[in-house]
C-alpha cells in the first residue's frame, strides 16, 4: 500500500480542483441567496449577468495587456476585475431601475419578478453575444503554477506528481477575503444588518426607518461583485464560454438551495457540497486504487459517472437533501 | 385586484425554488409624504379625529371615529370582532386612506405624513402579527428599532433589558426562537429604541397565556407611568379596561362609548354586550 | 396603475383580430419580396410548421403554468425525450444491434429501476440510510456490470454508420403518442419527488432534469447515436423526389403556375401542416373540455386558492402531479413531431434558451391560462424569432451604413444576428409591463 502516493493523486485530481471550483459556486450562490432573500425571486439572469461581467472584465484585460500594462505573476484580469464589477453593477442597477422597481413599487408577487428575469436573461445574454461573441476565450497570463508536476516529483521523490495552479490558490484566497468581508457587513454593520432585516420582514423595515430602495441598491451592487468575481475566477481557472456560464446556473442554484435559500453561510457550504460530490462521483479512481491496493487490477476506471454527467451530481445531491432536509443544511426561508 | 395580480394571480406561490414568500411586505414603501400642519388649540397629546374611510379603494370601515390618548396615560380601544379596532389603529398610523378626519400628534398634524415619517414624528408601532425580525438575534432586534438614531443607543437598551429582564437573558438569541410572550417583549422593546412620544400596540396579547397577559399589562403599566402615553387595541376587553385611563368601544367603525375605563365598567349595556354579564 | 390597465372585459373580437394579423404575416411572408418578407411560399410555410409545433409546446407549458401554476423550467429536456420516440420506435432495427447486447441491456435498465423502487422499500420499512445507501451501492454495481458491456457491443456494431440499438420499424404517427409517454413517465419522476416536499422545488428540478435528458441523448451513443447525430428519419408525408418524378404531380404543380421543385416542397409542408393543425387541434378540444369539466373545475379552484381547496380536502399534490405530467405529454408529443418535421435527431441543437425559455416568453405573451392564446404567442414569437435574425442584419445594415468601413462596422454587422436575443427579451418585459395578462387574456 503507497498511503502518500495515494494521498498525493487525491490532492491533485480531486480536492484542489473540487476546493477551487466549489469556491467559484459559493461565489455565485451568494448572489443567488441574496437576491432571493432580500429581492424575493429566484433570478435566472444570473448566468448571463455572470458572463456579462466576465466578458468585460476580459475585455479590459486585453486592453491592459496591449497598453502593455501586467501584474507581474498574477493575472492582469485582477487588474480589470474593478472595471467589470462596476460595469455589471451599473448594468444591474439599471435594469433594477428599469424593470424591477416599477413590480416592486406595486408589491407584484414575486412570480412576476421571475418572469421579468427571464426577459433580462434574453437581453444579458444578447449583450454577451454582441460584445464577446460566443466562443471560448482564454484570458489568463501570469505564473502558471505555483507547483509544478515536474518540480513537486524532484522535492518529495514521490511517484505521483502534484501540480497547484496559481489560479486555484487565488480563487481560494480571493473567495477567502471576499466571504469574510461579507459577512463582516451582514453581521457587523449597520447597513449590513438592514439588509438582513429587510429580509426577515419587510414591513417592519420600513417602520425601523429602513429605506427599502436603498436595501435592494445594495443588494444588487454586492450580488453584482460576487458573480463577477465568480465568473472570472471561473474563466481563469477554466475558460470562458458564455453558455458553459448559463449553464452553471444549475449547480449555482443547487448550492442555494442545498445550503438552504436566503443563508449566505449555507450557500457556501452548498457550493462547496456540490463541487466535492461532483469532482468525486466522476472522477476515475482507477489510480488512486492502485497506490492503495497494489495487487488489484480493475477492469474498469472505476468511475462511477462521465463527466458530461456532472450535471446530474448536483441534481441528485439537490433531491437527496431536500428529500431530508426539506428547508437545505443550513435552515434558509424557505420554509 | 390590480391588473398584475390578475395576470399570474397565485400561480407559482407554492415553489420555494422559484420564490420567497417569507417577510414580504404590504405596506407601499414608495408613497411619499405631504406637508404638516399645526395643531388645534386645547388638543390630546395624540388624537385622531373623524376618522372616515377604508383600505385602498375598498369600502369605508371608520366613520367618523375618534380616538385620543393623553399624555403619560394608557388608553385603550376595545370592541367585538370586526369593529374595526386595529383599523382604526392603523388610520391614526397611517396605513389608511382617510376619506375625512384628522391625525394631530404633539401640536402638529400628521395627516399627510406615511407611516415611516410617522416613526419619524415620534410613534412607535407594534403590529398585532410579524413584529420582530426573526432570524435576527434580540439584541439586533433593537437596534433595527433604533434604526433612525444616530446617537449613542445604548442607555435605551439598557432601559429596555431593565424593563424586560426574560428577554436581556436572551440577548444573543434569534428572536423567532423565544416563547409567544418573549416575542411580544421584544416587538414592544424594538418600539421603544426609537424613544418614541407615544407607543402604540395592536393586540400585544393576542395568542399568549394568562400569567403572560398579566405580565405584559403590568409592564405596559410601568411604561406609561413612565410618562410614555400608550394606545392600544385590545381584545381581552376586562382586562384592557382595568388599566385604561380612557378606553373607546367601537361597533362597525364607530364610536359607541367613550369613558375612562372605570365608567366603562359600571356601564351596564358595555358590561352585557361585550364584558359577558 | 394606469399604466398597466388592460381592458378588464377584452374585446370578443381581440382574439380573432389578432389571428387575422398573423395569418397576414404569413401570406406577406409567402408573397412579399423585400427587405422584411422573403416571398417564398417554402419559408413561410417553413417557419408555421416549426410554429405550429411551437404552439403544442406552449400548450403543454399552459396546461402546467396556466391550470396549475407550475413552473417548468426543463421544456427542452421533455422535447428531447419526446424526440427521442421516433428513433425508437420508427427507424428500421440495427442489424446485429439486439443480438449483440439488446436483452442484456433490457436487463440492465430494469436492475437499475429495480434498485431504486428497492431503495424506496427499504426507506419505508427500515427507514435507515445506511440501508438504503447498501441498496443503492450494490445495485449500481450490479447494473454498470451488466450495462457497460452490453453498450460496448453495441457501439461496436457497424460503429461507423450505426453503433446504436435502432428502432423498431413502427410506424412514425406511432412515435408520436410514445413520445408523449416518455415525457409523460420522466415527468412523473420528477413531479413525485419535486411536488410535495414541505413546498415544491419544481422550477430547479426541471431545470436539473431537463440537463441530464438532453446530456443522456448527447453521450450515449447506443441510444440515438449521441453527436453522431441519426438522419433520415421515417416520415408520415410523401418525399419532394418522388413528387417530382411524378407526372401527375409536376402537371397538377404547372397548373397553378409554379415549377415542380418548388410546388414539391411546399405540398410536403402542406401535407405537415394539415398534420399538426390535426394534433394541435385535438389537444386544444381536449384541453378546453377538460377545464369546463368537474376535473378542470377544480384545478382552477386549487389554483385560486390553494388553502381553501386543501381544507375542502382536496389533494392539491395529486392534482398538480396529474397535470404536471399531462402536461408534459403534450411536450413530448410536440417533441416526437419536431424530429419527424426535421427528419433528423442531433442532440447538439437542444439550446434550454431556445426550447425552454423562448416557450416561456411564448406562453406569456400569449396570455398564462388561455389555450388560443398559448397558440397565437407560440406562432407569432416563432415568426418573430425566425425573422429577426433576417430583420436584425438589415436593420443594422441601414444603421451603421454611413460608418466608415473597419473593426466595428464589421463587428456589429457580424454580431447582428444576436440581436434577436435582446429583441425577445424586450419584448417579453414589454408585455409583463404594459400588458401582464398576455396578448389574449384568460376569461
Amino acid at each position: 500500500m503507497d498511503i502518500l502516493n495515494a494521498l498525493v493523486a487525491f490532492l491533485n485530481f480531486v480536492f484542489i480542483p473540487a476546493a477551487a471550483y466549489g469556491a467559484q459556486l459559493a461565489l455565485g450562490a451568494l448572489g443567488v441567496t441574496l437576491i432571493y432573500g432580500i429581492l424575493r425571486f429566484s433570478n435566472f439572469a444570473h448566468g448571463d449577468t455572470m458572463a456579462f461581467g466576465t466578458a468585460i472584465t476580459i475585455l479590459t484585460t486585453w486592453g491592459l495587456q496591449s497598453l502593455g500594462i501586467s501584474l507581474g505573476v498574477l493575472p492582469t484580469a485582477l487588474l480589470a476585475l474593478p472595471v467589470g464589477i462596476a460595469a455589471t453593477a451599473l448594468l444591474v442597477l439599471g435594469t433594477d431601475r428599469v424593470v424591477y422597481r416599477f413590480y416592486r413599487a406595486q408589491k407584484a408577487a414575486p412570480i412576476i419578478f421571475v418572469m421579468a428575469s427571464v426577459g433580462v436573461m434574453f437581453i444579458m445574454n444578447g449583450l454577451t453575444r454582441l460584445i464577446i461573441g460566443v466562443d471560448d476565450q482564454r484570458f489568463d497570463d501570469g505564473a502558471r503554477f505555483i507547483i509544478n508536476v515536474r518540480d513537486f516529483r524532484e522535492w518529495t521523490g514521490l511517484a505521483e506528481g502534484l501540480a497547484l495552479r496559481s489560479t486555484q490558490v487565488l480563487t481560494l484566497v480571493v473567495t477567502a477575503i471576499v466571504c469574510g468581508a461579507l459577512f463582516w457587513f451582514l453581521n457587523r454593520t449597520k447597513k449590513g444588518k438592514a439588509m438582513r432585516a429587510y429580509s426577515d420582514n419587510e414591513d417592519l423595515a420600513l417602520l425601523s426607518g429602513i429605506d427599502p430602495e436603498r436595501v435592494v441598491r445594495m443588494t444588487w451592487i454586492i450580488a453584482a461583485a460576487l458573480i463577477t468575481i465568480a465568473g472570472v475566477l471561473y474563466g481563469l481557472d477554466k475558460s470562458f464560454r458564455p453558455f458553459n456560464y448559463f449553464q452553471l446556473l444549475l449547480p449555482i442554484f443547487a448550492a442555494a438551495i442545498v445550503g438552504g435559500l436566503g443563508s449566505p453561510l449555507g450557500a457556501i457550504a452548498g457550493g462547496f457540497l456540490v463541487a466535492f460530490s461532483e469532482v468525486a462521483v466522476t472522477y476515475p479512481w482507477v489510480k488512486v486504487a492502485g497506490y492503495l491496493a497494489p495487487g488489484w487490477q480493475p477492469d474498469g476506471l472505476l468511475q462511477l459517472l462521465g463527466t458530461e454527467y456532472k450535471f446530474a451530481v448536483s441534481f441528485v445531491i439537490l433531491i437527496v437533501v431536500l428529500l431530508f432536509r426539506p428547508t437545505g443544511l443550513f435552515r434558509g426561508k424557505s420554509v | 385586484m390590480s391588473d398584475l395580480d390578475a395576470a399570474f394571480g397565485h400561480r407559482g406561490n407554492r415553489d420555494a425554488s422559484l420564490v420567497n414568500m417569507h417577510g414580504r411586505g404590504v405596506i407601499d414603501g414608495t408613497r411619499p409624504s405631504g406637508p404638516t400642519g399645526p395643531g388645534h388649540a386645547g388638543d390630546p397629546f395624540l388624537i385622531g379625529e373623524g376618522m372616515t374611510g377604508g383600505y385602498g379603494k375598498g369600502a369605508d370601515i371608520l366613520h367618523d371615529c375618534t380616538i385620543a390618548v393623553e399624555r403619560g396615560q394608557i388608553a385603550v380601544i376595545v370592541g367585538p370582532n370586526g369593529a374595526g379596532k386595529s383599523t382604526a389603529m392603523k388610520a391614526i398610523f397611517g396605513m389608511l386612506n382617510l376619506r375625512k378626519g384628522s391625525v394631530r400628534l404633539n401640536g402638529r398634524d400628521i395627516t399627510a405624513l406615511n407611516p415611516q415619517d410617522r416613526v419619524k414624528a415620534g410613534m412607535g408601532f407594534v403590529p398585532q402579527v410579524n413584529n420582530i425580525f426573526p432570524s435576527m438575534t434580540v439584541e439586533e432586534n433593537l437596534e433595527m428599532g433604533a434604526f433612525i438614531r444616530s446617537d449613542d443607543i445604548r442607555r435605551t437598551m439598557e432601559q429596555v433589558y431593565d424593563l424586560f429582564p426574560a428577554v436581556a437573558a436572551k440577548r444573543r438569541q434569534a428572536a423567532g426562537e423565544l416563547s409567544g410572550g418573549q416575542r411580544q417583549q421584544v416587538a414592544v422593546g424594538r418600539a421603544l429604541m426609537t424613544q418614541p412620544s407615544v407607543l402604540m400596540l395592536d393586540e400585544p396579547t393576542a395568542g399568549v397565556s394568562p400569567i403572560v397577559m398579566d405580565e405584559l399589562f403590568d409592564r405596559i403599566i410601568a411604561i406609561a407611568r413612565g410618562g410614555l402615553p400608550v394606545l392600544m387595541v385590545e381584545q381581552n376587553a376586562k382586562q384592557a379596561m382595568m388599566i385604561a385611563d380612557k378606553a373607546y368601544v367601537l361597533v362597525q367603525g364607530a364610536n359607541a362609548h367613550t369613558g375612562t375605563g372605570h365608567e366603562l365598567m359600571q356601564n351596564d349595556e358595555v358590561r352585557r354586550t361585550f364584558l359577558g354579564g | 396603475m394606469s399604466s398597466n390597465r388592460q381592458a378588464a372585459a377584452a374585446s370578443p373580437w381581440r382574439a380573432p383580430i389578432l389571428f387575422a394579423v398573423l395569418a397576414l404575416l404569413f401570406v406577406l411572408e409567402g408573397t412579399v419580396r423585400n427587405g422584411m418578407f422573403s416571398g417564398s411560399w417554402n419559408t413561410s410555410l417553413a417557419i408555421l410548421n416549426m410554429g405550429l409545433i411551437s404552439a403544442i409546446t406552449a400548450l403543454g407549458v399552459n396546461m402546467q403554468w396556466g391550470y396549475a401554476g407550475l413552473f417548468n423550467a426543463g421544456v427542452v429536456g421533455f422535447l428531447a425525450l419526446g424526440g427521442l420516440a421516433p428513433v425508437l420506435v420508427s427507424l428500421p432495427p440495427v442489424e446485429g444491434a439486439w443480438a449483440a447486447g439488446g436483452p442484456r441491456l433490457i436487463l440492465a435498465l430494469l436492475v437499475g429501476l429495480g434498485t431504486l423502487a428497492l431503495a424506496k422499500i427499504a426507506y419505508t420499512r427500515t427507514g435507515r440510510a445506511w440501508t438504503v445507501a447498501l441498496v443503492l451501492l450494490a445495485g449500481f454495481v450490479a447494473y454498470r456490470w451488466l450495462f457497460d458491456p452490453a453498450v460496448t457491443a453495441i457501439e461496436a456494431n457497424n460503429s461507423a454508420r450505426a453503433g446504436n440499438i435502432g428502432g423498431l420499424g413502427l410506424p412514425i404517427l406511432l412515435s408520436w403518442i410514445v413520445g408523449g409517454a416518455f415525457a409523460a413517465a420522466a415527468a412523473w419522476a420528477v413531479g413525485k419527488v419535486a411536488l410535495g416536499l414541505r413546498s415544491d422545488y419544481l422550477a430547479i428540478a426541471t431545470l436539473g432534469i431537463g440537463e441530464i435528458i438532453v446530456a443522456v441523448l448527447r453521450n450515449e451513443n447506443w441510444l440515438a447515436r449521441g453527436v453522431m447525430n441519426v438522419t433520415s428519419i421515417p416520415r408520415p408525408v410523401p418525399y419532394e423526389i418522388d413528387l417530382q418524378q411524378n407526372p401527375a404531380f409536376v402537371d397538377f404543380a404547372a397548373s397553378w403556375g409554379f415549377d415542380a421543385a418548388e410546388a414539391s416542397g411546399i405540398w410536403v409542408k402542406l401535407c405537415y401542416m394539415s398534420l399538426f393543425l390535426v394534433v394541435l387541434l385535438a389537444i386544444i378540444l381536449l384541453a378546453e373540455l377538460a377545464l369546463k369539466s368537474p376535473w378542470g373545475r377544480m384545478m382552477r379552484a386549487i389554483r385560486d386558492n390553494e388553502t381553501a381547496a386543501e381544507a375542502m380536502g382536496k389533494d392539491v399534490t395529486a392534482r398538480h402531479l396529474q397535470i404536471f405530467i399531462l402536461g408534459s405529454a403534450v411536450i413530448g408529443v410536440a417533441g416526437a413531431m419536431m424530429i419527424t418535421l426535421d427528419g433528423l435527431m442531433a442532440p447538439n441543437s437542444y439550446n434550454p434558451l431556445r426550447y425552454t425559455f423562448l416557450i416561456w416568453v411564448m406562453v406569456v405573451v400569449g396570455g398564462s391560462g388561455n389555450n388560443w392564446g398559448a397558440v397565437l404567442g407560440a406562432v407569432l414569437i416563432w415568426f418573430l424569432w425566425i425573422k429577426a435574425e433576417v430583420w436584425g442584419p438589415n436593420l443594422i445594415g441601414a444603421l451603421v451604413g454611413p460608418l466608415p468601413d473597419g473593426d466595428v462596422k464589421s463587428h456589429l454587422l457580424n454580431s447582428a444576428a444576436h440581436m434577436r436575443f435582446i429583441a425577445m427579451g424586450l419584448v417579453l418585459l414589454l408585455v409583463l409591463r404594459f400588458a401582464p395578462r398576455g396578448l389574449v387574456p384568460e376569461r
